[in-house]
């Protein structure tokens, strides 16, 4: 376990260092860009940025003393906004996606297994039909139009949810549902397939050989061994939910960290957009390591032990 | 019912629906099994005799199984007519299974243990201690050393042969008076084989319990069955007990399996396959399921399905050769056991 | 059974031949005629396949029929609904929106088919050469690709975007630069399955050369899960693309893109609900069709389905 854990983490870390180059030469490039001195840029925010990069050091310099301040978990000041920091604006807005994030996790999920196991256990009937086109409808509708048409239709024309903002329980519902809806298909899809095939396997044959009754056949035995591509699926998941949130905060006005990366890449702030793109990277990196962990834990057959299987 | 007989299974017809229409599995199946005795069916694959097995536990999953007719009397009762909930009543307290491979047949993520008792915290009220003290005595008489520690384990923790052990015990657990065993060693290496059986034989003379064996291998036939069952394209063609069928065959495929079967000691270096395959079961012959590849097959075999001729009180045998009017064909030298 | 009288001649022996006893059971069937007897059997996917031929052809003709093209504004006629003269309606600067949605019907499937067949292209070259020379190299090889596959493959996109030229190219380079990686690791547990599989073994000790091993198996081996891959990587790539529209990245004015036609859209959604919904309806119509071809295709390339 220990083992395994030193080496993903030195993965992840060399990730990450891939990650913070890419973004620092990107942005070295970028035309307009914090490290090219151009005018209209207001003399506070120069002031900052020459405090933080150094501008007037060599590129090296700046490279290093960049890689350094982001081990140290420091982004820099914003480009665009005054006395700003990137971190502020992260530990600002991250909790708001973190909580709409969440939530759209366990409907995903919850829905998901659930739609799923109901489609295998009445496979080839209409239940099973009715899941698997909600499922094909959910992968089919890119989130940016359902984001909108749920707006539309539930709060401008029905009037039974609020538009937008963020000001209470109810207004994360639409939202959330806009952003749980492709990953809760995939998870539906792959929840029925790999149910069918537990259902069909020799173990629950032994199961209903002993006399154990379907309902528990299904609940001890069957989906216990179905969830775990779903669990090997909630990496991509919460890559899904978190791009998602990029265009579902926009559409409900919400001030979440997806909608700060919006705006930060509309006004070119190229400082925020480096800074994100790395504490999303973080986010994501450890998010799936946990899940890697998780699936260790609940599959008896895995071992965490040095490298991973083919 | 006859008295010493524990299942009866009455013209059993299974179908299954595939997109190639119906696929007519069992077509009318007809066997007895007796108190703690061995019963063998053999056959090879896609002659029905894993789906009968299946269908007298009814654990044929519908759809696509389809049961067309027939019955399957056990205690007086046909288990045909039982309800689901009637029939997890019987499964595994009445009567046992074990499949085919131990590599998945155990639930991967459950502990053995676990698995043992759960079926007989079912059937027989035992409470979770009473339950793992029980698991523990199967275990030690299943062969399984150690058996404290392997309760707590999981099935990749053991090997193939460990495995099989361990069904053993979860078939055995509440002593049914029958057990269906599902091709038990065809997964197995052949040391190990010969261990399960052996082991199987142990606890049948313990607990008396009947045994269906369903398998494709002779040498496991000699070794456990006191009858066989000999079945081909969904039907039973012949049946007798192993002296019967093993030195006075009559059914040509039943010729042909004895010839398929290794000698120990013999010179001849070839084992003699039986030309063909069997016969497509979604569109079965009219005839004899055989005469497809019978070398002794005679027009009235594609015409119309022989009889079954009672050769002695245990001995039946459905094929045309045996009708007077027949050529007389003898059994080929290869057929012939320690000739 | 009924007994009728039977007639002695019945009982004469048969005479056959041993090669007629051999063809009783069905015809056998090449892997890829059962896998497409299979496919046709799935008429959902059969309706992909109708779907997405006319979607390429009236995105090859489409806008040329209207009589307008895709780009002439015309204020006059401004957000005009759906008419026998502009049939699918006109967009906020009065372009007609019938030649503008073939129109980026066009770019969308071009984007999508050159973004996957580059990845093919690279994922089968990465994937083939560290599968066959293996050692260290494959070693290195996929550790190189296990980095690359942990950094978030949109928020590189997004990165490259913001920072390139917008453009065509740029959006496929950007969605190519690490989408190969799933490809690469398909051919190279193909090819290293190949190596040691016990068909090939079989094969190779028949005497079959290095070519004939390729050709007979690994191609069409690998040709099944490429296929599949790569009715997901096409529809993913038209939703990249779409999302890069609706963050302001697509591709630049005057081009038009589904994406970009839709998030056009989704802003006048309230009062000109037709700008909307002919781009989204055909996006989602293409991510339906290729959704249920993939799944056709898997179903039927999985020889545990054959019966």
């Amino acid at each position: 376990m220990g083992r395994y854990l030193t080496k993903r983490v030195l993965f992840i870390l060399v990730s990450l260092f891939f990650i913070v180059t890419l973004t620092f030469f990107l942005m070295k490039a970028a035309p307009g860009g914090p490290f090219t001195t151009e005018k209209g840029i207001p003399p506070e925010i120069k002031q900052g940025l020459r405090e933080f990069y150094g501008l007037d050091n060599p590129w090296y310099q700046q490279y290093f003393d960049y890689l350094v301040s982001v081990a140290q978990w420091d982004f820099g000041p914003s480009f665009k906004y005054k006395g700003q920091s990137v971190n502020d604006i992260i530990s600002r807005s991250f909790p708001v996606s973190l909580i709409l994030g969440l939530e759209a996790v366990f409907i995903a999920l919850g829905f998901g297994v659930l739609f799923g196991c109901i489609a295998a256990l009445r496979h080839n009937r209409l239940a099973d039909y009715a899941a698997m086109v909600i499922a094909v409808f959910g992968i089919s509708v890119p989130n940016f139009i359902l984001a909108s048409l749920l707006q539309y239709i539930f709060a401008l024309k029905l009037n039974w949810l609020p538009v937008a903002r963020f000001e209470g329980w109810e207004y994360t519902i639409l939202p959330a549902v806009a952003l749980s809806a492709m990953p809760l298909a995939f998870v539906a899809r792959l929840m029925r397939s790999s149910m069918l095939e537990e259902l069909g396997s020799d173990y629950v044959k032994t199961a209903k050989a002993k006399g154990i009754k379907q309902s528990v056949v299904t609940y001890r035995h069957a989906i216990r061994n179905a969830i775990m591509p779903v669990v090997s699926y909630l990496g991509p998941l919460l890559a899904a939910i978190l791009t998602g949130s990029f265009v579902v905060e926009k559409i409900f006005g919400i001030p979440g960290l997806g909608n700060e990366f919006v705006t930060s890449i509309t006004n070119r702030d190229y400082t925020t957009i480096m800074g994100v793109t790395v504490f999303y990277s973080v986010l994501l990196l450890f998010s799936i390591l946990i899940v890697d962990i998780i699936y260790g834990l609940i599959d008896p057959r895995i071992k965490l032990s040095g490298g991973k299987g083919k | 019912m006859e008295k010493n007989h524990v299942l009866e299974v009455n013209d059993l017809k299974v179908s299954f629906d595939t997109y190639g229409g119906e696929v007519q599995a069992v077509r009318g199946v007809n066997f007895h099994l007796k108190k703690s005795e061995t019963l063998a069916i053999v056959g090879e694959s896609g002659s029905g005799k894993s789906v009968t097995a299946q269908s007298i536990m009814q654990l044929i999953p519908q759809p696509p199984g389809r049961f067309k007719g027939g019955s399957v009397i056990f205690n007086d009762e046909d288990l045909t007519k039982k309800s689901t909930k009637q029939m997890e009543a019987i499964r595994g307290k009445d009567i046992g299974m074990i499949f085919q491979d131990p590599m998945t047949s155990l639930n991967p993520t459950m502990t053995v243990g676990r698995q043992i008792m759960e079926g007989m915290i079912k059937h027989q009220n035992l409470s979770k201690a009473e339950a793992s003290e029980r698991a523990l005595e199967l275990l030690n008489l299943v062969g399984i050393p150690n058996p404290e520690a392997r309760l707590k384990q999981y099935p990749h923790q053991f090997s193939g042969g460990m495995r099989q052990r361990a069904v053993i015990a979860i078939a055995l657990a509440c002593n049914p008076k029958v057990l269906i065993a599902d091709e038990p060693t065809t997964a197995l290496d052949v040391t190990i084989q010969a261990q399960i059986l052996d082991l199987m034989r142990e606890l049948q003379d313990k607990f008396e319990t009947a045994i269906i064996l369903i398998t494709h291998d002779l040498g496991v036939v000699a070794n456990m069955a006191q009858r066989v069952a000999v079945m081909y394209g969904g039907k039973i063609v012949e049946t007798g007990t192993v002296d019967e069928l093993f030195y006075g065959a009559k059914h040509p495929y039943t010729w042909g399996l004895l010839a398929s079967m290794p000698k120990l000691g013999s010179e001849d270096e070839d084992l003699l396959a039986i030309p063909g395959t069997p016969p497509d079961l979604a569109d079965p012959p009219k005839g004899c399921p055989f005469a497809a590849r019978c070398p002794h097959a005679m027009k009235v075999c594609t015409e119309q399905m022989p009889e079954y001729t009672e050769l002695s009180e245990t001995q039946k045998t459905a094929c045309w050769l045996l009708d007077e009017r027949a050529p007389k064909v003898e059994a080929p030298e290869a057929a012939r056991i320690g000739g | 059974m009924q007994q009728q009288p039977l007639s002695d001649d019945l009982f004469r022996p048969v005479e056959r031949d041993a090669e007629e006893a051999e063809k009783i059971a069905g015809p056998s069937l090449s892997y890829w005629k059962d896998a497409w007897r299979r496919f046709k059997k799935n008429k959902l996917a059969l309706f992909g396949i109708i779907v997405l031929l006319i979607l390429t052809f009236m995105a090859i003709f489409g806008s040329a029929i209207s009589g307008y093209n895709y780009h002439n504004t015309s204020l006059i006629n401004a957000n005009q609904s759906p008419s026998g003269e502009h049939w699918f309606g006109t967009d906020a600067l009065g372009r007609d929106m019938f030649s503008r949605t073939w129109y980026g019907a066009r770019i969308s499937l071009f984007i999508g088919l050159t973004a996957a067949i580059i990845d093919i292209i690279i994922g089968m070259i990465w994937g083939a050469v560290a599968g066959f020379v293996g050692g260290k190299v494959d070693e290195y090889m996929m550790r190189i690709a296990d980095v690359l596959i942990g950094i978030p493959y949109l928020l590189v996109v997004i990165l490259l975007m913001v920072v390139m030229e917008p453009g065509l190219f740029t959006i496929i380079i950007a969605m190519t630069l690490t989408g190969w990686i799933n490809m690469a690791r398909i051919v190279r547990g193909q090819v290293l399955s190949m190596k040691s599989d016990e068909y090939v073994m079989a094969a190779r000790s028949l005497g079959a050369s290095t070519p004939r091993v390729l050709f007979r198996h690994l191609i069409p081996n690998t040709l099944g899960e490429i296929l599949v891959t790569l009715t997901l990587t096409i529809p993913n790539a038209i939703f990249t693309e779409a999302f890069l529209s609706y963050l302001g990245l697509g591709v630049p004015a005057p081009m038009a893109s589904w994406g970009t036609m839709s998030s056009e859209g989704v802003k006048a959604m309230q009062y000109y609900p037709w700008e909307l919904f002919f781009p989204a309806f055909f996006i989602c119509l293409t991510m339906l069709a290729f959704n249920v071809i993939g799944d056709g295709m898997r179903d039927s390339l999985d020889p545990k389905e054959r019966r």
